[in-house]
């Protein structure tokens, strides 16, 4: 039978959820140190540098970087953490504690706008000015911009990716085309002519325009048509940029002119794995590809069978003279604001990002584009000579990025998801998409303030 | 006085007893739902990046995610979606698949480890094995559909198909339920049955007089645990989208769950794609309060909806 609850339990029950309400007001808030580093760099310390990086050449790359560092300055030992995914790094910035890093880097710039709007990891700026180093005069021109948000360099390049065109040479002699386009037009024709239809499906293809598609997303080719998306205000420009309308039609034309959305959807669900030896472009099922540096190496181990070219991406007509350009982006590092030691941590990132000989043996290591000028034109470089089209296309001023947002990268979701809804017929009125889109990044950038 | 004293003293001591004994529930509910609780209805009112102290923003992040952000809406329906259809059919296909296997005579050991064993399956791995299986253009199943002329449907490919094809592989991980049902039906008294025989009562009438209200309560409870289930559905509608989307988020790419067209997105990916991708945790607050109330609603329509089934000795 209930009885009444004792006066004391209600009390304590009441005084624990209360307590518990009042935890949340101390608890919630991480809070930044505001004092400037006050470590000593000369002096005797072991710094924690967490990294992305998992295969084991990758592995062993980064130990001979942070070797290398520990050679040149014995009294500061490093202990590094690898295979570190995002989640878990944004989960450390936040956290801060002992075991937290005090070094970071990360395989995606989308991040940087939020790092560095809301403090998670350091400016940068003053170290650069105490150590007299120019990040205008030290890296490309794209590394420089996506790894500063709002004058807040809380980020530094650490080796690029350059996207560029990848073609199938025997292909391309089969079906009597002699150079890689240059513009879309000849894109799209050389496109049309690579593609062999067989019953419902193809033979070969001669490029998957699809947004769905491997590295087809809507900011690489975007980059090729050099677009702003925001103004001096912040406010997205998608809607009135020319270059992005270009860019959407263009990709719209690609898809109705090789089949239709559909069938390319399908013939794309059978294709391979991206990161596997079945590429499409790797087993001769599209004859074209658009990619990053690092599928050079991917390629030329999966043995093809055919003739691999490599050039930069198309431009569009009107822009003919700044073929040779590209979309730009790559690997960040930076100091957390939580570190204690963020001079000494200064010390590794000024050396692992901007001491020459280190970018270009990491380089060398990993196969990604160096990512200052001086490693960029470096004779140490050590690559197969059409590795050479990403080494210009990475020092090509005219290359592009996405900028930092300071919501991260949900903009060109944003922008990804009107690709999706075009390409798929659901919006037919591109003007008033992209309107929409526009509007939507806005309304993001707001609820982010 | 003294007397008074006594039984104050008594009293207290009893209270403390009572405390004492009352103290790790009240330690559990204090930790693991009252502070989350108080929490995230505080932070659904805050500006919170995870980085700065949090703000007051009063209903911004209702507002927002109401009315402006994009994945909300369809979100919710595809939750609903799968709290109806697939609870439903999961409900029935399970029980049916323990009212056959209670019929057979022989191999009904083998019948129900074959039956339990996908259930067993990690979420990832099934998951990725029904991709491998329903893809559209290599997959097993397409290809004996349009040998046998049957028009093959792009599944997870398909906006019209994705949800569909989820349920087709939650059905086929029915094993849990299978279970239930088969020892609540083995726990129908025979005598009832036997008597119903005797007054004459066909098959459906056996089952929907004696078997149902006998097992009433379970299927309840297997009804309330799918509704829940369902409400917290992430891992599989997710790997779903991804592998058949093709996009590997790698440097410079974003995956935005929901392929194709948020037709896979649920009410819990919402939550983790605004705290833990966009760092908004104010708006993932307001998300999973919907969500918490949501799912006690359907509880408590469920609840009162069983009009006393379950009695005191259930």
């Amino acid at each position: 039978m209930p009885t009444r609850i004792p006066e004391v339990v209600r009390k304590a029950a009441f005084a624990l959820t209360a307590s518990t309400a009042l935890l949340i007001g101390t608890t919630a808030c991480t809070g930044q140190s505001a004092a400037g580093p006050e470590d000593d760099a000369s002096k005797e310390t072991t710094l924690t540098f967490w990294h992305a990086w998992s295969a084991p050449n990758e592995v062993k790359a980064v130990k001979a970087l942070v070797a290398g560092f520990e050679k040149a300055h014995p009294n500061i030992h490093v202990n590094v953490v690898g295979n570190m995914t995002d989640d878990k790094i944004n989960q450390a910035l936040r956290a801060g504690g002992t075991k937290a890093p005090d070094v970071i880097s990360s395989f995606t710039t989308n991040n940087v706008g939020k790092f560095c709007s809301s403090g998670a990891l350091v400016d940068l700026n003053p170290f650069f000015k105490k150590a007299d180093i120019d990040p205008n005069t030290t890296f490309p021109k794209a590394m420089n911009e996506y790894t500063q948000y709002d004058l807040n360099r809380c980020a530094v390049p650490l080796l690029g990716d350059a996207y560029g065109l990848y073609y199938n040479k025997t292909a391309f002699a089969k079906a009597g085309i002699t150079a890689p386009p240059k513009t879309w037009s000849e894109f799209e024709a050389d496109a049309k002519k690579l593609t062999i239809p067989q019953g419902d499906t193809y033979k070969q293809l001669g490029f998957m325009p699809n947004y769905h598609g491997w590295e087809t997303t809507t900011e690489h080719y975007m980059g090729q048509f050099s677009p702003t998306y925001f103004d001096r205000s912040g406010r997205s420009t998608i809607a009135t940029d020319p270059g992005v309308t270009d860019a959407f039609t263009l990709q719209k034309k690609l898809v109705d002119d090789l089949g239709g959305f559909r069938k390319l959807e399908k013939f794309r669900s059978g294709l391979g794995d991206e990161w596997g030896p079945k590429h499409p472009f790797q087993t001769g099922q599209v004859a074209m590809q658009l990619d990053g540096e690092w599928r050079l190496g991917m390629a030329l181990e999966a043995k093809p069978g055919f003739e691999i070219g490599v050039a930069p991406l198309p431009v569009a007509d009107d822009q003919a003279d700044q073929y040779g350009k590209g979309y730009i982006t790559g690997t960040i590092a930076g100091i957390a604001a939580t570190s204690k030691k963020q001079n000494a941590a200064w010390e590794l990132v000024k050396y692992m990002t901007t001491d020459t000989a280190a970018v270009v043996a990491f380089s060398n290591a990993i196969h990604n584009v160096p990512s200052t000028l001086a490693a960029l034109k470096s004779p140490d470089l050590k690559y197969d000579p059409r590795f050479k089209t990403f080494l210009d296309i990475a020092a090509n001023p005219n290359s592009t990025t996405s900028p930092a947002s300071i919501n991260g990268g949900v903009y060109l979701t944003t922008i990804q998801q009107l690709g999706y809804d075009y390409e798929s017929g659901k919006v037919t009125d591109l003007r008033a998409g992209l309107k929409k889109a526009a509007e939507q990044i806005d309304t993001d950038i707001a609820q982010a303030k | 006085m003294a007397a008074t004293h006594t039984l104050k003293a008594k009293h207290r001591r009893s209270a403390l007893r009572t405390l004492a004994f009352l103290s790790p529930w009240l330690i559990g509910f204090a930790v693991f739902f009252a502070y989350p609780m108080i929490s995230t209805v505080y932070f659904s009112f805050m500006h919170y990046d995870g980085f700065r102290p949090p703000t007051w923003s009063g209903t911004k992040n209702w507002t927002y995610v109401f009315e402006h952000y994009p994945f909300f809406w369809p979100a919710l329906r595809n939750t609903l979606w799968l709290v109806v259809i697939m609870v439903t059919l999961r409900v029935l296909f399970g029980l049916g698949i323990g009212m056959l296997i209670t019929k057979i005579k022989t191999g009904t050991g083998v019948f129900r480890t074959l039956f339990y064993l996908p259930y067993l399956a990690p979420p990832v791995a099934a998951t990725m094995a029904f991709a491998f299986l329903l893809n559209p253009g290599t997959g097993p199943v397409n290809s004996i559909l349009e040998k046998a002329g049957i028009p093959a449907p792009g599944w997870f490919n398909d906006p019209d198909w994705s949800k569909p094809a989820l349920t087709l592989m939650f059905l086929w991980g029915v094993g849990d339920l299978m279970v239930i049902f088969m020892a609540a039906l083995l726990d129908v008294p025979k005598e009832q049955y036997e008597a119903a025989e005797l007054d004459g009562a066909s098959a459906w009438q056996r089952f929907r007089f004696v078997t149902l209200p006998t097992i009433s309560p379970i299927i309840m409870f297997a009804v309330v645990t799918g509704v829940i289930a369902a409400m917290q559905c992430y891992t599989q509608p997710l790997v779903a989208g991804k592998v058949a989307s093709g996009v590997i988020q790698g440097a410079g790419t974003m995956f935005e769950p929901g392929y194709p067209e948020h037709s896979t997105l649920t009410l819990p990916q919402l939550v983790y794609n605004l705290g833990f991708q966009r760092f908004d945790y104010g708006s993932a607050c307001v998300v999973a309060l919907v969500l918490f109330a949501l799912s006690m609603a359907f509880t408590a329509l469920l609840m009162r909806r069983r009009g006393g089934l379950i009695q005191a000795g259930d």
